[in-house]
């Protein structure tokens, strides 16, 4: 084959005097289409439908639900940790309503909205989070790190941005095998200071990978400030030097951070191509249950975001719509609670996984070394059992 | 002297590092205000300024990359990787960079002015993102120097020799023990010698070896040894590059026999080392197999954590075995 001629000069215009790109500022604007009234601030819309609107702001609650319920769970020492995702549930639970349910989801760890957006039960967060038998992630992780084949949602890892060029490759593998379905990844905007979102970002242009990267810059990366993780104007003008379609929402407006997917998946599935959203919102939950943010924010910043509580600016805009329906919203509310406790309280008594999946999925098949040491294991339990009381031995499997 | 804990020891030396040495900055994830997420920076930002103690974005390459190049400077960085089991986006810097700095250009410059700070373990529910216990890739590497202290006094005294020493040092801390392990540190400046085993105590029937959170376990097990008549030298190896080959074995020649018990995967962790070092050294002085009481060849399990850990109960078991083999 014959090698072309390039000229990777051809686009660069010549200028003739010392002209400095000064603080690398790109002025990128932020796509609101409600305000916190709920009020629509553009006609030219072709709006969601009521059923969409409607599961979007039930998810929202179930989470918020879910979250508190968790939360308090936790300092009940009822669970080991969690991780609330207070603030962010437009963020991710609108982009996810915009996506098709074949759309793989890879996540940092603040998405549990995906999940309960698409379907995923009370009783399997329970399971997950109790790190019970039920669990089918076996209890090898935290609470929190979900994982559900059944509805494309990636098995999450701590490891902050390991995701993202894994999303590239998915992506790109899904339109080899000629699917019509993108990857959606989810980080955070401290995530976005790894090497892998660099990689990833990189890769996925240069390959031309149907992915979705979507950024919740909330602000925060634990005690990190915005400011302090980059100098930059946000994630969003890392998207244009990679090469990469971008557009920043208002991630507490969930109308704006649902037309702004729907419309990214559009031009990934049709162009093949990557776009980052950068969603702009604040993490109103602590980092997790591990931390406090008192000794590092102030209490008036927060509640100056409590204002902007996407849930609140849903429901304006539902009832604007002549939509919400206060007792039905009420009796939702309620049901989910105690639903989410009596699931709490079935999935504590459940036992734990058994002794001899400790060597399973190591490897398909267990080698020999791995099934010498679960033997030599069990014997050493089984010849001292006082002092592993916990030890789940059973035989049924 | 006063009573402090792990935690607070090492805050203690990174206070005395930075007042002896206006070149001693702290840098790494949310180690500046707030201190840390386990408080070991707690008010260095206060007492010292942002200038020296230094919130990073959060990308452990850039971290380690960037403490490598203050150092080959000529300031003296004390890095902070929150996790060890986050510290693998800055292997490449470590192994190809700050280990080779001195050696690839023939002494004109280096990094030994370097620290990286870390804590590492298991026993926190953390599963296997919050647990591992990863020495052993690190010890594969010529150049470096790994330390990792098992109570507070030598949390201070080893931290200080880190900072102090002139080739960069992996200083990894036993996240477990940070609250439990209490002692008497002295308020004043010392500094304890790297690649030094601490003898803990005298045994001799057998010799047990270990470091960071795991020494308390061998003690244990050493005392449920001696209840049924059974003799324990108990080693803190303290450092793992270089480590202490003199001590180890010498206690060997007198015990005949040896123990190893780590956290870490038995396969290719730290105890194969020692075994291969002693079995070469001691061969005719060993009356049982070399033993070793590690984790199993498996990512760190949270719910089964207990099962997985080396603990005294299998420490105890395998000194029996030993000792009546």
């Amino acid at each position: 084959m014959a090698i072309t001629e390039r000229n990777h000069l051809q686009h660069i215009k010549s200028i003739h005097n010392v002209d400095v790109i000064k603080n690398g500022f790109v002025d990128i604007p932020m796509l609101q289409l409600l305000d916190a009234q709920g009020n629509l601030l553009s006609q030219e819309l072709e709006l969601w439908d009521k059923k969409t609107a409607l599961r979007i702001f039930e998810s929202m609650h179930y989470i918020r639900i879910l979250d508190e319920r968790m939360v308090s769970a936790q300092r009940q020492g009822r669970l080991s940790f969690y991780l609330a995702c207070t603030g962010e549930e437009a963020s991710v639970i609108a982009s996810t309503a915009a996506l098709a349910d074949v759309d793989m989801v890879m996540t940092q760890y603040r998405e549990q909205g995906v999940l309960a957006y698409r379907g995923y039960r009370t009783e399997q967060f329970m399971n997950q989070l109790l790190s019970n038998a039920l669990d089918p992630n076996k209890g090898r992780q935290m609470p929190i790190h979900y994982g559900d084949k059944a509805l494309n949602f990636m098995t999450v890892s701590s490891p902050l941005g390991t995701q993202i060029p894994q999303a590239a490759g998915y992506a790109y593998g899904q339109k080899m095998a000629g699917e019509l379905a993108i990857t959606m990844c989810y980080f955070g905007e401290g995530a976005a200071s790894e090497g892998d979102f660099h990689a990833g970002l990189n890769m996925a242009a240069v390959l031309h990978c149907p992915v979705i990267f979507f950024c919740r810059n909330n602000g925060y990366a634990i005690s990190t400030p915005a400011h302090e993780q980059f100098a930059g104007d946000g994630i969003a003008s890392r998207g244009i030097g990679y090469g990469v379609n971008t557009i920043r929402v208002d991630g507490n407006d969930p109308l704006a951070v649902y037309l702004a997917t729907q419309k990214a998946r559009e031009i990934a599935l049709t162009d093949h191509c990557p776009v980052l959203i950068e969603a702009m919102t604040y993490r109103l939950a602590a980092h997790s249950t591990s931390d406090d943010p008192s000794s590092y924010r102030a209490k008036s910043e927060e509640q100056d975001w409590e204002l902007k509580d996407p849930i609140l600016r849903m429901q304006r805009h539902l009832e604007q719509q002549g939509w919400f329906d206060q007792a039905s919203t009420e009796q939702y509310c309620a049901t989910q609670k105690s639903d989410i406790l009596n699931a709490l309280k079935k999935a504590e008594i459940q036992p734990k996984t058994n002794i001899s999946e400790i060597v399973t999925d190591v490897y398909q098949e267990i080698p020999a070394h791995l099934a010498r040491q679960r033997d030599e294991l069990i014997a050493h339990i089984q010849r001292h059992p006082e002092h592993y009381r916990s030890t789940n031995m059973s035989d049924k499997e | 002297m006063a009573q402090m804990n792990l935690l607070q020891a090492i805050n203690h030396a990174l206070v005395t590092a930075m007042t002896t040495d206006e070149r001693v900055m702290v840098l790494g994830e949310d180690v500046g205000h707030f201190g840390g997420v386990f408080r070991a920076t707690s008010e260095l930002q206060a007492k010292f300024g942002q200038a020296r103690c230094f919130n990073t974005p959060i990308t452990e390459q850039g971290i380690v990359g960037f403490a490598t190049g203050l150092a080959a400077q000529g300031q003296v960085p004390v890095a902070e990787i929150q996790f060890a089991d986050y510290i693998f986006p800055a292997f490449d810097q470590i192994v190809n960079e700050t280990s080779k700095f001195r050696y690839r250009s023939g002494g004109q410059f280096n990094c030994g002015n370097l620290t990286i700070r870390t804590p590492y373990g298991g026993g926190i529910a953390g599963g296997h993102y919050h647990s591992q216990s990863p020495e052993a890739f690190f010890t594969h590497i010529p150049g470096m120097k790994i330390v990792i202290p098992s109570n507070p006094y030598y949390a201070k005294g080893l931290l200080l020799a880190a900072i102090r020493d002139s080739d960069p040092v992996l200083f990894m801390e036993p996240k477990r023990i940070y609250r439990a392990a209490v002692g008497e540190v002295p308020e004043d400046d010392y500094t304890l010698p790297l690649g030094r085993a601490h003898i803990v105590k005298e045994g001799k029937d057998i010799s047990l070896v270990a470091w960071g959170a795991q020494v308390s376990v061998i003690q244990k097990a050493a005392s449920m040894a001696q209840a049924e008549g059974i003799s324990c030298t108990v080693i803190d190896l303290c450092s793992l590059l270089p480590w202490d080959i003199e001590a180890v074995c010498d206690s060997v020649q007198r015990t005949g026999r040896l123990l190893i018990n780590h956290e870490a995967p038995v396969t290719s962790g730290f105890a194969s080392e020692i075994a291969a070092t002693v079995q070469s050294e001691c061969f005719l002085y060993l009356e049982a197999p070399i033993q070793r009481v590690c984790g199993l060849d498996t990512p760190f399990p949270l719910i089964h954590e207990k099962e997985y850990m080396p603990d005294e109960h299998k420490t105890l078991a395998a000194i029996k075995y030993a000792v009546n083999f």
